[in-house]
């Protein structure tokens, strides 16, 4: 474990200001959480500078599962052993949970009501516009590259179209979009 | 709606699996968890798995908490936890490990090529998710044009997605949408 001793200031966190730290973080995240999480670590309580943030996340983004969840659980490990990543992933998922929970039980007894059964038709709509908008995003830099748009039509295709299940597509796919990136990227040189 | 032990079993079975698949961040699995718990184990229709989706975005947290949701209406407060945990554990157990030596990781040059080959899988995947959602919650030509609204207003206005959320909300709720 490597400590930020010339960077950071601040003290090294235990698993309850771990708790603490991540507990706030998902109280505020509304409509990604991550932005918030980067001002808590980086910002506020100055566990890491924002080039050791970066690095972070990038490792985090490599690996699978939500990005924000895996910021907690490393952050976590890095000060406070797995004390510290239980501590900061129970922190980051308590209060949502609760929430959605008290939501849910709302939606069960009042979701077939007129009013809003309607406001529902209206954020479902919004929210698919944001699962679009995000695909859209991600999907702009694939301009550059046409094997890339291949890989990403015949993915689309064979789980939105095709409805075939995810494993198989990924066990085709990934190998074949990773050697695609590696030796294009060579024959470019 | 009340689920047995094969229930929470099948909860936990689908859910650390997509823990484990999904790269690129949450939005990748959700075309698959659709085809789970829409067609596979018909714990749902595809509009009630949309509201549900719509439901977590529009609350606190990370958008994937829909599957405290999903959980809910299977196997109750017991199916939350389980299926939370479910998508939790496994992948933070990885990042439990690689995090550890993540300064060998950090730099090296295959991290960041596996990476980039990795990115047009997950815009398909997320793409897929997307195409999904749309073609149940576009019922007629006005959520259609509200769809489009809004996904221009997330890519284009600086805009926080939480109002144009919360607009949609109460445009549906004055009964415009049909």
């Amino acid at each position: 474990m490597t400590i930020p001793q010339d960077t950071a200031p601040a003290p090294i966190p235990d698993p309850g200001t771990l708790f603490r730290g991540f507990l706030y973080v998902g109280v505020c995240g509304f409509g990604g959480v991550l932005p918030w999480a980067r001002r808590m670590i980086v910002e506020q309580k100055q566990w890491l500078n924002a080039s050791e943030f970066n690095d972070l996340l990038a490792v985090c983004q490599f690996l699978p599962g939500p990005n924000v969840i895996n910021v907690s659980v490393a952050l976590g490990a890095r000060f406070a052993g797995w004390r510290g990543a239980i501590a900061a992933l129970a922190g980051l998922m308590a209060a949502p949970m609760a929430i959605i929970l008290c939501l849910a039980v709302l939606y069960n007894r009042y979701g077939q009501v007129g009013i809003i059964r309607h406001m529902f038709t209206g954020l479902a709509a919004a929210a698919s516009a944001l699962v679009l908008a995000t695909a859209l995003r991600i999907a702009a830099p694939l301009r550059a590259s046409i094997a890339g748009m291949i890989v990403a039509v015949v993915t689309f295709a064979a789980v939105a179209l095709l409805g075939w299940p995810m494993l198989p597509v990924l066990v085709v796919m990934m190998p074949l979009s990773i050697g695609l990136a590696w030796f294009g990227r060579r024959a470019a040189q | 709606m009340t689920g047995g032990m094969s229930d929470l079993g099948a909860l936990a079975g689908i859910f650390s699996q997509l823990s484990l698949l999904a790269f690129g961040g949450g939005n990748s699995i959700l075309p698959e968890m659709q085809r789970q718990v829409v067609d596979v184990h018909h714990w749902m229709s595809a509009r009630h798995f949309a509201a549900l989706y719509a439901l977590a975005q529009a609350a606190p947290g990370p958008n994937m908490l829909v599957v405290a949701l999903i959980g809910w209406s299977v196997a109750g407060l017991l199916g939350a936890l389980t299926a939370t945990i479910a998508l939790c554990a496994p992948s933070s157990l990885l990042t439990f490990v690689i995090a550890g030596m993540w300064h060998r990781v950090r730099g090296a040059p295959w991290r960041d090529r596996i990476q980039r080959g990795l990115v047009p899988v997950t815009v398909g995947l997320v793409m897929a998710g997307a195409a999904l959602l749309v073609r149940t919650t576009t019922t007629d030509w006005r959520a259609a044009l509200l769809t489009g609204c809004a996904t221009w207003l997330f890519l284009r206005s600086r805009l926080h997605p939480l109002w144009v959320l919360a607009g949609a909300a109460v445009l549906g709720a004055s009964g415009i949408l049909g």
